[in-house]
């Protein structure tokens, strides 16, 4: 089996990078500075410039403002009638995962994303052409504890260790509801179902592994105070990997991002992280967090949701596209988000929806998708708006980034080209001659009769999506 | 009209009644009698007293009147918009529209000042109605049959005028929907259906609006599938899809000879008589090509499969899904055969095909001279998001006239209902979406809704439940 599957990735890795000629790579990296001029450029934070120029130098933001001077070298890109936004940073994303869920237990805190990490998926590459450049990619939410997350920057053609977004805070995955309850799917014959199967149960579960997890976080400070004070014959405790990061959450060090969908379990959860002391960074999908947006704001805790999704299951049926407007006007600082590789490529419409239900303004819909999903995951230092010594993380627009008709030019990270379109209308003429080299290349031709050759299935199901094919499908 | 929607105009619901189902033809005879005594109703009760508060959950239909829309932007989708125009519904249709048109009595007016008209939009590639909650509420699923061949299972008769997707759908600008329903491989028959009424006839502009086929398909091996086998014996998936197309070419040829022999019956009694069977009897307007056949097809394979098989059999198809019909584009068009697109929002189907691969395929089957409309292919809850599938298309090179003709006239003209939907034109139904913008654009704001030249609320379940929230401190 290992053997089957280990030459399955080969063939996925050799095809990904077919797709990515020697050319490409060098285009991106010829030139160290760029001046993109004359263009309509989005701050989020500091307000909308027109005719403006923006200098991107050593990867960071040099200069935004009139008549900006680039060294004679710089490669400059005339935006006139454009518009430039931070790149989109998507604060729900399973993309480049080679697994999303460890669905056996329902505490699985020892299980780290960061460990199946796909930097060959094709899905990174079709998000950078909407403009995303930012993702959080979150363990699935078949567990009431699941996974810990990673912040990557989609540096698509690079090593996987490339894509760490640097600095970034480290982050949980928590689950409410029908998924880690796992309504939807139905035990393998021969197995029992597992515990919990109730909402109570949910709550139960999570609150034993935090009374775990203190009790850990005492033995080790106890046994701390102990060689301080030089005493003999000390054992240290075991060290338990499922409940380190149980303490980090304890000790402010890790951000929780709580799958959950009704307010009853939103409520439960705000309660659970007040009687231990820490705090939920973000409640994640959130459909009915509009009915409880004031404890959610008191809490402190962030809201990352879909923009209109709903009816797709029974707890999804009171979600309304008014979601956000309604958490931002209580103070809940609320991002959209993709949670599938398909919906990650157009979060920009998502964005402009809360135009159409609850009024919001273009600044408080652009911020939906860049500086507020920042925010909620800690690296708003370094990205999520447009300001001089930033990260060159951002995207040109060929209209308005809120409009359904724009689509997207250009995509930087660190001041590099990672997408442009230009780029990928020039080389497709190649990729197709090869493409009918491959077909016909006689290993490729099925022979006559018999048994197809061995094609190379994804890793993951397309458009991967934890949340609307949640169903034990990813169970043997 | 064009040849082709000449050759249509044999289908629709001008053929129900050949089905020989009398119980459905007594229901439509006391539909009529109910609008009579609700058009009469409707010269008494005025707009701003509207009885109750008439939501998807209430199901009460506005009555229709006689209302004049004025100084609004007129987009006609069939000619020129019209600056500073008015539209003049009376009876549920539309009774004039322009610049200078006489103002009925007795009419209620709109300003529209800063406002644009558009028709409402049509999706031809659902199942509004057929599905409430598709996970963890089984009973709310009316979506597929059990068996193969269901072609006598009728979308009217299941289509929830009640469900709460049914508002949430329409104060999004969409006006119309084709139901279908989805299992098997004759799945059964779709209705065309005004988004409002309360009752299944109602709503429906064509009850039988067309047979749904899911064409076999011989994709089991490679290319994506995360649970396709690995490996597939080319020649078993051949032969399986090939024994799936024969069970439908017999039944079809078994409802040809039942129609043959129930009309040589009716002529001469004296002949023996066929036993009445529904099954075939449903099909008998289809094989007639007296009704489009949808025919559930994305591959080129499947798609070329279905033009030779519904020229050997004589159907009218019509192509649903047709992610890969730019690569048939040259046939479809010798062939004349539409498709309802629905796969723009979806990922490409192939790892290595280019990113905008489907965003542009709409703007490349125009090129090619394709009759196209452009659909959602949701089964319900995300219809309302049609205008943004029409929207990334015109991103990607679809003209914008194009891209609004692809959600209003062009579904009608497939479906052959161009002369009462698609378009703002002297005599048609009266569904009509007043905005604050271009109808396409996510910011836009739906202000006024008309359909069957019914003034409707702008409530939903979602308004609903804003309402109840919104406040709450």
């Amino acid at each position: 089996m290992m053997t089957r599957l280990t030459i399955q990735l080969l063939i996925c890795s050799l095809i990904a990078g077919i797709s990515l000629p020697p050319s490409f790579a060098q285009d991106r990296s010829a030139a160290q500075e760029t001046l993109i001029r004359n263009a309509t450029v989005l701050t989020v934070t500091r307000g909308t410039l027109t005719n403006a120029d923006v200098l991107l130098r050593n990867g960071k933001i040099a200069a935004i403002g009139k008549n900006v001077k680039a060294s004679a070298n710089a490669r400059v890109i005339d935006a006139t009638g454009k518009f430039v936004l931070p790149g989109i940073v998507d604060c729900h994303s399973h993309s480049m995962l080679d697994t999303i869920n460890e669905s056996t237990l329902s505490v699985t805190s020892m299980a780290r994303t960061s460990d199946v990490l796909n930097p060959h998926d094709i899905d990174l590459y079709r998000a950078l052409a909407g403009g995303v450049t930012s993702l959080n990619l979150l363990h699935g939410s078949a567990n009431a504890i699941g996974g810990l997350n990673t912040v990557v920057k989609i540096k698509f053609g690079r090593p996987a260790a490339e894509f760490i977004f640097p600095g970034a805070m480290p982050g949980i995955k928590f689950a409410l509801g029908e998924n880690p309850k796992r309504s939807n799917s139905q035990p393998q014959p021969g197995q029992t179902r597992r515990y919990p199967m109730t909402r109570m149960g949910v709550e139960e579960t999570i609150r034993d592994a935090f009374t775990r997890a203190r009790d850990y976080k005492k033995s080790w400070e106890e046994y701390r105070a102990s060689a301080s004070r030089s005493e003999k014959n000390l054992v240290a405790p075991r060290r338990d990997l499922q409940l380190e990061p149980l303490v980090e959450v304890l000790e402010g060090k890790r951000y929780v991002h709580a799958h959950c969908y009704r307010a009853d379990e939103i409520l439960m959860l705000i309660n659970l992280a007040n009687d231990f002391g820490f705090k939920i960074r973000t409640f994640q999908h959130t459909l009915e967090g509009y009915k409880v947006a004031r404890e959610i704001a008191q809490h402190g805790a962030g809201a990352s949701i879909f923009a209109d999704n709903w009816a797709y299951k029974i707890e999804a049926y009171d979600a309304i596209p008014y979601n956000a407007a309604i958490m931002t006007r209580a103070g809940v600082i609320v991002s959209m988000n993709s949670d599938s590789d398909e919906r990650a490529r157009r979060l920009n419409i998502e964005a402009a929806k809360v135009m159409r239900y609850g009024d919001l303004s273009e600044e408080e819909a652009l911020k939906l998708v860049t500086w507020n999903p920042a925010v909620q995951l800690g690296i708003q230092q370094r990205v999520g708006s447009l300001e001089v010594g930033k990260d060159a993380d951002l995207a040109i627009w060929n209209g308005h980034p809120l409009s359904v008709y724009a689509r997207v030019d250009t995509t930087f990270i660190d001041g590099e080209i990672f997408f442009d379109r230009q780029q990928d209308l020039a080389r497709r003429p190649d990729l197709l001659k090869e493409r009918a080299q491959l077909e016909a290349a006689e290993p490729n031709r099925p022979p006559p009769g018999g048994t197809s050759p061995q094609a190379p299935r994804r890793r993951r199901p397309t458009n991967a999506d934890d949340d609307m094919w949640e169903g034990g499908v990813e169970q043997p | 009209m064009t040849t082709r929607d000449a050759e249509m105009g044999r289908w629709g619901d001008a053929g129900m009644g050949r089905t020989g189902d009398a119980g459905m033809r007594r229901v439509v005879t006391k539909r009529i009698s109910v609008l009579t005594l609700l058009v009469s109703l409707a010269g008494s009760i005025s707009l701003g007293q509207q009885p109750g508060n008439p939501t998807s959950q209430s199901g009460v239909m506005p009555p229709r009147g006689t209302f004049v829309i004025r100084n609004a932007r007129i987009v006609t989708v069939s000619g020129a918009d019209i600056e500073n125009g008015t539209v003049v519904i009376r009876e549920g249709k539309i009774a004039a529209v322009g610049t200078t048109v006489d103002i009925p009595a007795n009419s209620q007016t709109i300003d529209a000042s800063g406002l644009s008209i558009y028709p409402g939009m049509i999706d031809a590639g659902t199942s509004l109605g057929l599905v409430e909650v598709g996970q963890g509420a089984f009973g709310t699923v009316d979506t597929g049959e059990v068996g193969d061949l269901n072609p006598h299972a009728k979308a009217i008769i299941a289509v929830n005028p009640h469900s709460a997707h049914i508002a949430v759908t329409r104060v999004d600008g969409v006006t119309n929907a084709l139901a279908l329903p989805t299992s098997g491989l004759i799945s059964g028959q779709g209705a065309l259906i005004n988004l409002v009424g309360t009752t299944p006839l109602e709503m429906a502009v064509v009850p039988y609006a067309a047979l749904v086929i899911n064409y076999p398909r011989t994709t089991g091996g490679g290319g994506g599938g995360f649970f396709a086998p690995q490996q597939v014996n080319l020649t078993e998936v051949l032969a399986a899809a090939n024994r799936q197309l024969e069970q439908i070419r017999k039944v079809l040829r078994d409802a040809e000879a039942y129609g043959r022999a129930r009309d040589a019956y009716a002529k001469d009694p004296k002949l023996p008589r066929a036993e009445q069977n529904l099954m075939l009897e449903a099909l008998v307007p289809y094989v007639r090509g007296e009704r489009p056949v949808v025919f559930r097809a994305s591959r080129e394979s499947e798609i070329r499969g279905v033009i030779k098989f519904a020229e050997e059999m004589k159907l009218k198809p019509i192509i649903l899904g047709g992610e890969d019909a730019v690569k048939v584009a040259s046939l479809l068009k010798e062939k004349n055969v539409p498709v309802i697109l629905t796969g723009i929002l979806d990922l490409p189907i192939r790892e290595d095909d280019f990113y905008d691969s489907l965003y542009e395929s709409a703007a490349k089957l125009r090129e090619a001279g394709v009759p196209f409309c452009i659909s959602s292919g949701d089964s319900g809850p995300n219809v309302r998001n049609l205008p943004y599938y029409a929207g990334m298309a015109a991103a990607f090179g679809l003209p914008r006239a194009e891209a609004l003709k692809a959600v209003t006239l062009s579904p009608a003209q497939i479906l052959n209902v161009a002369d009462r939907l698609g378009t703002i034109e002297v005599g048609k139904i009266a569904n009509l979406v007043v905005t604050d913008g271009d109808l396409l654009e996510t910011r836009t704001h739906v202000r006024h809704l008309f359909i069957d030249g019914r003034p409707v609320p702008l409530n939903s379940r979602h308004t609903d439940l804003n309402d109840a929230f919104k406040n709450r401190r």
